[in-house]
Parts: structure tokens; sequence; C-alpha cells
């Protein structure tokens, strides 16, 4: 049995010890009792360590850039990590975790883990799993964190958020997808990364981003647009250099530790507000089905159950 | 707690051909597990290290190329070096009956026989995660 001390396992984390690093993140995963003490006892807003969102479509070349960016930082000597996420299969649960298979020359390098997950599909669980495996990948010495997420919508919009810096990875054949993306999609990535400039349509892609990037309002913020192939490696030095940028610039902003800090509050928030919220209602009829029931049956409305939680809440809030 | 299975299928040696591992990946994940995919000719190192980082609860190796003898216990040593000593580990592929003794000897808790259904290795699993609990 794995010893299951908080203050044991902290300590070994904040060590880099890999096999208890790997533990503790199943622990977060799993929603064990004992994670939100581990992770109070290692959260450091001021961590030196960076994080950096991949997200784009399936297939857009993740995971095959997420190689080439480990091999970059590898060669300054930095150790790094990678969470790479996969949708779980929304009838068995189950997932199939393939992203390595593109990051296998990193495999036996002591200097990078490499952690895949599946996405698991309960609510808001995504986002508080990833948060939490970026903060203690970052707590074991890992720097930069690279966080890989399947796809624009929403859920990965929150994850690829959280990270310091995020990439959009887009591709040839997107430009009439990339017409109708919302205008918050695009302007999560930080850099937007046109993929696969080896192969045609690549001019038509940049052209398409561009306007859409036009539409804009006047004052936000314009990421910039590098081509880069993940497959051959060209553009991929005028990618890194365009983070090194960004991150050096980042770095020693307080903007930046009140960020993270807004942003973990907030993912919390959203979390425990969901789960109490479904707690007092599981109290009262019993689950989230009865209470539909019961709302069918005419004796309530969605409505008149958000009047009984504020009630609730108020009645919390006297005692 | 939502506690899933996680297993990882990774096929040491020179051989190309991941059809068999890549079947049973897909079965484990249709069973609800979570499996966790390494690709061809990985060196046993790259297999245990992957195995531990990604805390599975099994390894299951697939190898056609018969060099079993001397990469599943590479595998299985590499392992209990790294501290995974509680991951379960299965085989699969061209075996002859005469090495299944020493595989297991070696620490391998099943050798599956090409063509073996993807039933059975789902229910292998299913027993000892019961054994474990
Ligand atoms: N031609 C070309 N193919 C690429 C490039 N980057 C990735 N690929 C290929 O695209 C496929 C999907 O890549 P992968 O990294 O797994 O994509 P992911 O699903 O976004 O992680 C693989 O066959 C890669 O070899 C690229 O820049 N050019
Ligand atoms: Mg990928």
């Amino acid at each position: 049995m794995f010893p299951r001390d908080t203050g044991l396992l902290v300590g070994k984390v904040l060590q880099g010890e890999t096999r208890t690093l790997a533990r503790v993140l199943s622990m977060v995963e799993n929603g064990d009792p004992l994670s939100e003490s581990i992770m109070h006892d290692i959260y450091d807003p001021a961590r030196r360590s960076l994080t950096v969102g991949v997200t784009g479509p399936p297939g857009a070349g993740k995971s095959t850039l997420t190689c080439r960016l480990i091999g970059y930082w590898r060669g300054s000597g930095r150790k790094v990590g990678v969470i790479a996420v996969d949708p779980s299969s929304p009838f068995s649960g189950g997932a199939l975790l393939g992203d390595r298979v593109r990051m296998q020359e990193h495999a036996s390098d002591p200097g990078v883990f490499i952690r895949s997950m599946g996405s698991r599909g309960h609510l808001g669980g995504l986002a508080g799993s990833t948060r939490d495996a970026l903060e203690l990948l970052a707590a074991a010495g890992y720097d930069p964190v690279i966080v890989e997420t399947v796809g624009v919508g929403q859920a990965e919009v929150e994850v690829a958020s959280l990270a310091d810096i995020t990439l959009l990875v887009l591709v040839p054949g997107m430009g009439d997808e990339v017409q109708t993306m919302k205008a918050g999609i695009m302007e999560i990535g930080d850099i937007i990364v046109l993929n696969k400039a080896d192969r045609q349509g690549i001019d038509q892609l940049e052209s398409s981003v561009m306007a859409s990037l036009e539409l804009l309002p006047e004052g936000s913020h314009r990421p910039p647009v590098v081509r880069c192939s993940s497959l051959t490696g060209d553009g991929i030095e005028e990618l890194t250099g365009e983070m090194d940028g960004l991150l050096s610039g980042i770095l020693d902003r307080d903007s930046l530790v009140r960020r993270r800090t807004t942003l973990i509050l907030e993912s919390i928030l959203r979390e425990k507000g969901r789960h109490m919220a479904a707690r007092v209602v599981e109290a009262r009829f019993g689950s989230i089905e009865r209470a539909v029931d019961l709302i069918l049956d005419g004796k309530t409305t969605p409505y008149g159950i958000g009047v009984l939680l504020s009630e609730e809440h108020a009645s919390k809030a006297g005692d | 707690m939502e506690r899933r299975i996680r297993v990882l299928i990774g096929k040491p040696g020179l051989d190309g051909h991941d059809r068999g591992a890549k079947y049973i990946a897909r079965a484990l994940r249709d069973a609800g597990m979570e499996v966790v995919y390494t690709g061809i000719r990985q060196t046993p190192d790259a297999i245990a290290s992957a195995a531990v980082q990604e805390d599975v609860d099994f390894v299951g190796l697939s190898l056609l190329s018969g060099a079993h003898n001397h990469l599943f216990p590479e595998v299985a040593r590499l392992l209990r070096e790294k501290g995974g000593d509680d991951i379960v580990l299965f085989g699969g592929g061209v075996i002859p009956e005469e090495d299944i003794p020493g595989l297991k000897e070696a620490g391998f808790r099943a050798i599956f026989a090409p063509g073996t259904s993807a039933t059975e290795v789902v229910d292998f699993i299913n027993r000892e995660m019961q054994d474990r609990v």
C-alpha cells in the first residue's frame, strides 16, 4: 500500500520523486479526499514554473508539436512536464490515450514527465483535475509544463485558459471553420499556430485567420500568427522565439501571479458551487432525476429550486 | 471517488505489427478502462518509465518477434527498479508453451496466446482488481 500521509506525499512531490508524483496525480483525478489538502500545501501562485496550453481540433498535430517543444526546452536543460488530455468514451467511460505515440523520442528521458488523462466527462471535472495536475508538475520542478487538450469547446477553452500562455493550433482545410468560430475562441490563443504548413491550403488558412482577427473589436488583443510544420520542423524556431518573448515578458509581472490566483479561485468556486447546489437538491429530493420528476408533475419548476437554493443559503448565512 | 482501471499497452522489440495490441487496447477502452498506448518498438526502459509516470494498474506487452524471453523479464525488472512493483504484468503474442513458466516466474501473471478473445483479457483484469481490494 502507498502511504496516505499528506506531509510525506507533499515532501516527495516537492523533491520531484516520480512514483509519488504519479500517484498523487491519480488521487487528484479520482477526487481522493486527501487531494485538497495536498493541493493546499503545494500551491504557490508565485512559482517560477510556466505553463503552456496547446489546444486545437483532433489531428491538428498538437502531440507532434508538443514533442518538438519538449525537444526545444530539453535542449536548454529544462525539465519538461506534459499533461495530454484525450476524450473519454461517453458510452463506456473508458479512453484510448495515444498521445505518447507521438512523443516516443522522449520516452526514456528522465527529464521529461508525460501523463495522459481521460476527460472523464463529469461536469467541471476535467478543468479541476488538469488545473491541479499543472500545479503538481510545476511544484515537482517541471518548467515548463505543457497541457494538450482536444477541441475548441467550452471545457477545453476553460482548461487551456488556465495555462500561462495558450497556443491555438489550426490546420489547412479549416478556413470555413475559422470563419464561423466564435471570436472568444480565437482570443484564447496567445499565439495562433498554423501547423502543417508543408501542406496545400496553408495560404487560404492564413487569409481566413487574418480576416477573422480583423473582425475583433478595436483595442482587443491580436495574437501573433505563426506558420510551422511539426513534421519537418520548419518554422518551429520562429514559434519558440515568439513563445520565449511572451513568456519572458509575463514572468516578472505581478499581474501573472494575480491572474493565476484569480483563475484558480474562480475555477474552484465554480466546482464547489455546482457541488454544493447538487448536494442541497439531493438532500431535499433524493436525486436530480427525482427533482425532474417533481417538476414534470407540476410540483415545482427549475426556478422554484433556484429559490430554494437561495433560501437555504440565506438561512445558513444567518446562523 | 471516481476510480478507473488504467492499463498500459506496450510493444517492445522490433516487430512493427500492432494490430493485435490495438485490438486489445480498444476492447479494454470499451470495457470502461483508460488505456495508455505507447506505440511500436519501445525499449523496456521507455515502457517501464511510462508505466510509472502514468500510474497504471496493469502493463500488457505484445510481441511477435520472439525476443520475449529477454524483453519481458527486462520490463519486469525495470518496473521493480522504478518502484512499480505493484503493477500487474501480462503478455501476449507468439509465445511457445514451454516459455510460459519462465515468464510467470519473472512476474507475468498471464500470457495470452494469439487469437485470445478480448473478453478473456477483460475478465483477467477484473479478477485481478477484485483480488487487490
Ligand atoms: N504533413 C504534416 N503532418 C503533420 C504535421 N504535424 C502533425 N502531422 C501528422 O498529423 C497526424 C496527427 O498528429 P497528432 O500530433 O497526433 O495530432 P493531435 O491529435 O492534434 O495530437 C499525425 O499523422 C502526424 O504525423 C505537420 O506539420 N505536417
Ligand atoms: Mg494528441
